[in-house]
């Protein structure tokens, strides 16, 4: 019995399988994990490691001190508040604003309601640098049809705050929020309608439906829209810097970090700062910046993983 | 709330209330999409065949007809280069990430220790790799001498080598041989860019019915049969949305995005900048329609 099982080409063949999975992801594993652990390798060197032949991974001389650099140069608290700040606010208004279209999509239709999510899948394909110059140059001279002129003589200059980004995601017309809106349309379709109707008889006006009802049912999809949205306006580089152009958020530090970097470490006007120094830290920057991010998706990577499958994208 | 909706003589049917409330539903996106998207569209559309000048007194706006779009086309240096390879680009990877992210999928579905774990790197890029990190990671030059010591590059570039030898002993054409060694040298920037196509493909092939694998494994189907015959055309409407996201994913951001910007922003070209996008958009919705025009044939739909 033993010797069969061992002989036979069926057990042979799933443990090869089974090795050549475990191999394929192994490696690609890796592969995505490399430049994260090679960053934080990097980070936790000192310089006297830079060019030590030895150090590849474990560093000679553990030291702190690139992130304190880094910390410094931008301004990382301050940053990381503001940063916070911004993406909680765009992420709760867009997904509110999401459910509400994508719901109105889904179940209930108007005269018209198929052209106007013509218009949604257009958002979705019409990259944003197209409309990016007359959108700029509305929020420059914000006037809402003339109405902000009216009240207070003059129009007003949107840029450099918040309000772009309060704006579109109340209306949910930002950063991808036509994905959103399509997401949250295929997953409210994918809800029975009797549910609805139940909740009629029993005497639920539509209002009260959405929110009793609809609402709790949809939570993959509201968990999907949260945590997507919350990290492409963390990572999100376009617009922050054409609606933001001093402010102190994640993305403009980390783009203006290299520019920042060179003037702090350069001392006299003829000595150059030692390019790999600069680089260092700037590694260490980058894993400042995405480390929050990461630590958040260490919490909510279950629920993320498991409710994509049920959020009915494949419709 | 009811006396307040009633405004009609008549009570409203059921049908009617939803109707009224699916538009005050949309009403907030419907505002946006006029002011925030809509108007701009056209207004960008205007500025394209026009000269722009933004002062302090407001803007001024003259018709210049088609000057823009022959400007980008003949006159500008790096556009014509920069569209091209934007589009080169696309073409290349587009079709790999798709087949990657599919056979990922299908790896990621099967039934193995750790999976929970694999699953949770896999959708790791979605994370980290988009905007600014992306861009500063690839200049990296710790990166860059790490690699060089330990021996990545070596290493990575004899793989490769081996690997297009044996292939074209193997009488395989030189242009796939090409194709796909540059496929395993560019693997991080594949991997990193497929984490949303897997998700999609991986809730897709769970909506697939056991009952189809179990009748085929009674007819004594292999796993690779079953693949070909149940999985690939039960997923295949998913392969549409797929590259046409991979499409816009990959024309969201790159070299092309960053010219316009600069031509709007640094040399406050406004028209010309205008011209270039509406190209851009135009080239990227032809890739779009024939893509999807040649897929859409193939595709198969249960009902």
């Amino acid at each position: 019995m033993l010797i069969s099982r061992w002989l036979s080409i069926e057990v042979w063949k799933r443990r090869l399988w089974s090795f050549a999975r475990l191999v394929l992801i192994a490696g690609l594993s890796f592969v995505i994990l490399y430049p994260i652990l090679r960053k934080i390798a990097t980070a936790i060197k000192d310089r006297t490691d830079l060019y030590s032949p030895i150090v590849v991974w474990i560093p000679e001389h553990f030291s702190l001190d690139n992130f304190r650099k880094a910390i410094e140069i931008m301004s990382y608290w301050e940053t990381l508040g503001n940063t916070f700040a911004l993406s909680a606010m765009t992420t709760i208004l867009t997904a509110m604003s999401c459910a509400l279209a994508g719901y109105g999509f889904a179940r209930l239709k108007f005269r018209g309601s198929g052209l106007l999510f013509g218009g949604v899948v257009l958002t979705i394909l019409v990259p944003p640098t197209t409309i990016l110059i007359p959108v700029y140059l509305n929020l420059k001279d914000f006037t809402l049809m003339g109405l902000v002129p009216l009240l207070t003589g003059k129009s007003v200059n949107l840029l450099n705050s918040y309000w772009p980004f309060i704006l579109t995601s109340m209306t949910a017309i930002s950063l991808k929020a036509g994905l959103y809106i399509f997401i949250f349309r295929q997953f409210f379709r994918g809800i029975p309608k009797e549910v609805e109707e139940a909740a009629y008889i029993d005497g639920a006006g539509v209002g009260k439906t959405f929110t009793r009802i609809m609402l709790p049912n949809a939570l993959p999809a509201i968990i999907t829209v949260l945590l997507f949205s919350f990290v492409w306006q963390w990572n999100d580089s376009f617009y922050t810097t054409t609606y933001l152009t001093s402010s102190k958020v994640m993305s403009i530090q980390l783009s203006s970090l290299p520019y920042n970097l060179a003037i702090l470490l350069t001392d006299g006007v003829n000595s150059r700062a030692d390019p790999f120094y600069m680089s260092m830290v700037q590694d260490t920057g980058i894993l400042l910046a995405i480390l929050p991010l990461i630590i958040i998706y260490i919490f909510v990577q279950r629920y993320f993983v498991e409710s994509i499958e049920r959020t009915g994208i494949v419709g | 709330m009811k006396s307040h909706l009633q405004f009609g003589l008549r009570p409203r049917t059921y049908a009617e209330k939803k109707a009224l409330w699916g538009f005050v539903c949309v009403l907030p996106w419907l505002l946006g999409f006029l002011f925030f998207f809509f108007v701009p569209l056209l207004t960008s559309l205007r500025y394209s065949f026009s000269s722009v000048d933004a002062s302090a007194q407001g803007v001024t706006v003259r018709f210049v007809g088609w000057s823009h779009y022959a400007e980008a086309l003949t006159i500008n240096t790096s556009f014509n280069r920069t569209l091209f390879e934007s589009i080169a680009n696309m073409v290349v990877n587009v079709p790999l990430i798709v087949i990657f992210s599919l056979f990922l999928a299908v790896l990621l579905n099967q039934k193995f220790i750790g999976r929970t774990a694999a699953r949770a790197i896999f959708f790791l890029p979605v994370i980290l790799a988009s905007g600014i990190i992306m861009r500063l990671d690839s200049t990296s030059l710790v990166q860059a001498i790490n690699e060089a010591n330990a021996g990545a590059n070596i290493m990575n570039t004899f793989t490769s080598y081996e690997l297009a030898g044996m292939m074209m002993e193997a009488g395989v054409s030189e242009t796939v041989v090409d194709y796909l060694t540059g496929a395993v040298d560019r693997i991080y920037q594949i991997v990193s860019q497929s984490g949303v196509q897997i998700l999609i493909f991986l809730a897709g092939i769970q909506t697939i019915s056991p009952q189809l694998y179990e009748a085929s494994k009674m007819e004594g189907a292999t796993g690779y049969e079953a693949f070909w015959k149940i999985t690939f055309p039960m997923v295949s409407p998913l392969i549409l949305v797929n590259v046409v996201y991979s499409i816009i994913d990959a024309f969201s951001t790159n070299a092309m995005t960053e010219l316009i910007r600069d031509t709007g922003f640094k040399s406050f070209n406004f028209g010309l900048s205008s011209a270039m996008a509406w190209i851009y958009f135009l080239a990227v919705s032809v890739i779009l329609l024939i893509s999807t025009f040649v897929i859409s044939r193939k595709v198969f739909y249960h009902d």
